[in-house]
C-alpha cells in the first residue's frame, strides 16, 4: 500500500484543523458566551461553501450539466439518498452528453 | 441560542457504558447509510489519485465527510496545495465550533479526558441525537461517544472498500464520473435546504464563486464564495 509523504502531511494537518474546531467550541463555551450572531454565521458556512463548489460547474457548463444538476436535486429531495442522487446525476450527464455529441 | 441549552443542567451528569451503547443503537441506521457515503467518498478519492489506505487514513483522522469531499478536488492539482487544503478544512469545520459550544453546558462538567476525547467523534448526526437526549433531560454524556465510534468504524471501513474499488476505473469523464463530485455536493445542498432564508446567501455564494473562478487563479473561489454567502446570510437575518 502506497503512502505519499505530502499527502500524509496534508491529512495530518487536516486532522489538527478539524479537531481544533471540535475542541474549540467546547473550550470557548467553558469560558465565554458565544454571541447569537456569531452562531448564525457559523451555521451558514457549510451550505455557502458547497454552493460555491458547484456553481462554476453547473452555471457555466453546457445543457447536459444543467439538466443533470436538476435531476440530482429532484432525486435528492424526493429520496434523501446520496448514492441514488449521485447515480442519477452521473447517468443523466452520460446520456445527455452522448445525445449532444450525436446531434451536433 | 446557547442560553436555551444551559437550562436544565441540574441533573446528575454521567458517562457510562450503557449510555455509549444507547448512543450506538440510535446511530445504527445513520452508520449504515454512512457506509454508502463512505463507499462514494473512497471511490472519488481513488479517482482523485489517493490510495485506498490514504483515503481510509483521512477518514480516520479527519472524520468529517463535508471537509473530506470538499478538499478532494484539490488533489488533482500538482504540487498539492497543502495550505489551501488545511485552510479549507478549517473553514468547513467552523460549524463544529458552534456544535461543541452547544455541548458545553453538559460536557464542561465532565473530566477533561472524557470531554475532549468524545468531541473527536462529534459529527452532525450523533451531535444532533445527543442534543435531543439532553433536551429530554437524559444526562449520559457517553451517548455522543457511542454513536460517534460506530459511525467512525462505518465511515473508515467503507472508505477503504470504496477506495479499493474506485481506483480500478480509468478515464472517469468517459463514464460521466467527473460529474459525480458535483452530484454529491448538489445532493448535500438539497439536504441543507431550509426554505426561502437560503435563497439570498446561496445566490451570493454562487455569484461570487463564478466571478472568482473566472478572475482568480487556483481554488480561491470556494473560500471567497463561502465567506461572501455566509456573511450575506447573517446580514439578511439582521435586517
Amino acid at each position: 500500500m502506497r503512502f505519499d509523504s505530502i499527502t500524509l502531511l496534508a491529512i495530518v494537518l487536516m486532522a489538527f484543523a478539524t479537531y481544533a474546531t471540535r475542541a474549540g467550541g467546547l473550550w470557548l463555551a467553558s469560558r465565554f458566551d458565544l454571541s447569537e450572531r456569531a452562531g448564525a454565521w457559523l451555521d451558514q458556512i457549510p451550505g455557502a461553501i458547497l454552493v460555491s463548489l458547484v456553481a462554476p460547474t453547473v452555471l457555466t457548463g453546457g445543457p447536459a450539466e444543467v439538466f443533470a444538476a436538476l435531476a440530482v436535486v429532484i432525486v435528492a429531495l424526493r429520496t434523501g439518498s446520496l448514492p441514488a442522487a449521485m447515480v442519477t446525476g452521473v447517468g443523466t450527464v452520460l446520456v445527455l452528453r452522448a445525445l449532444e455529441a450525436n446531434l451536433l | 441560542m446557547l442560553q436555551e441549552n444551559t437550562s436544565g443542567t441540574e441533573g446528575r451528569i454521567t458517562f457510562t457504558l450503557a449510555g455509549a451503547l444507547a448512543g450506538a443503537r440510535r446511530c445504527f441506521p445513520i452508520a449504515i447509510s454512512g457506509c454508502g457515503i463512505g463507499l462514494v467518498f473512497g471511490t472519488l478519492a481513488g479517482q482523485a489519485g489517493l490510495g485506498a489506505g490514504e483515503a481510509a487514513l483521512m477518514s480516520a483522522l479527519v472524520f468529517s465527510g463535508a471537509a473530506q469531499f470538499v478538499v478532494l478536488g484539490f488533489w488533482t492539482s500538482s504540487p498539492l496545495p497543502v495550505a489551501t487544503i488545511v485552510l479549507t478544512t478549517l473553514v468547513v469545520g467552523l460549524r463544529h465550533v458552534l456544535m461543541g459550544a452547544a455541548l458545553g453546558p453538559v460536557f464542561s462538567k465532565l473530566p477533561r479526558r472524557e470531554a475532549y476525547g468524545s468531541v473527536f467523534f462529534m459529527a452532525d448526526e450523533n451531535w444532533a441525537l445527543t442534543m435531543g437526549e439532553f433536551a429530554k433531560g437524559r444526562r449520559d454524556a457517553a451517548f455522543l461517544l457511542g454513536g460517534g465510534l460506530l459511525m467512525f468504524l462505518a465511515w473508515t471501513g467503507s472508505t477503504f472498500a470504496g477506495g479499493a474499488l474506485g481506483g480500478a476505473v480509468e478515464d472517469p469523464a468517459r463514464w460521466g464520473l467527473d460529474f459525480a463530485f458535483t452530484a454529491v455536493f448538489l445532493a448535500l445542498i438539497a439536504g441543507m435546504w431550509k426554505g426561502r432564508s437560503n435563497i439570498l446567501p446561496w445566490t451570493v455564494a454562487a455569484a461570487v464563486a463564478v466571478a472568482a473562478q473566472h478572475f482568480l487563479p487556483g481554488q480561491w473561489y470556494i473560500l471567497l464564495g463561502g465567506l461572501a454567502g455566509s456573511f450575506a446570510g447573517v446580514v439578511r437575518r439582521a435586517l
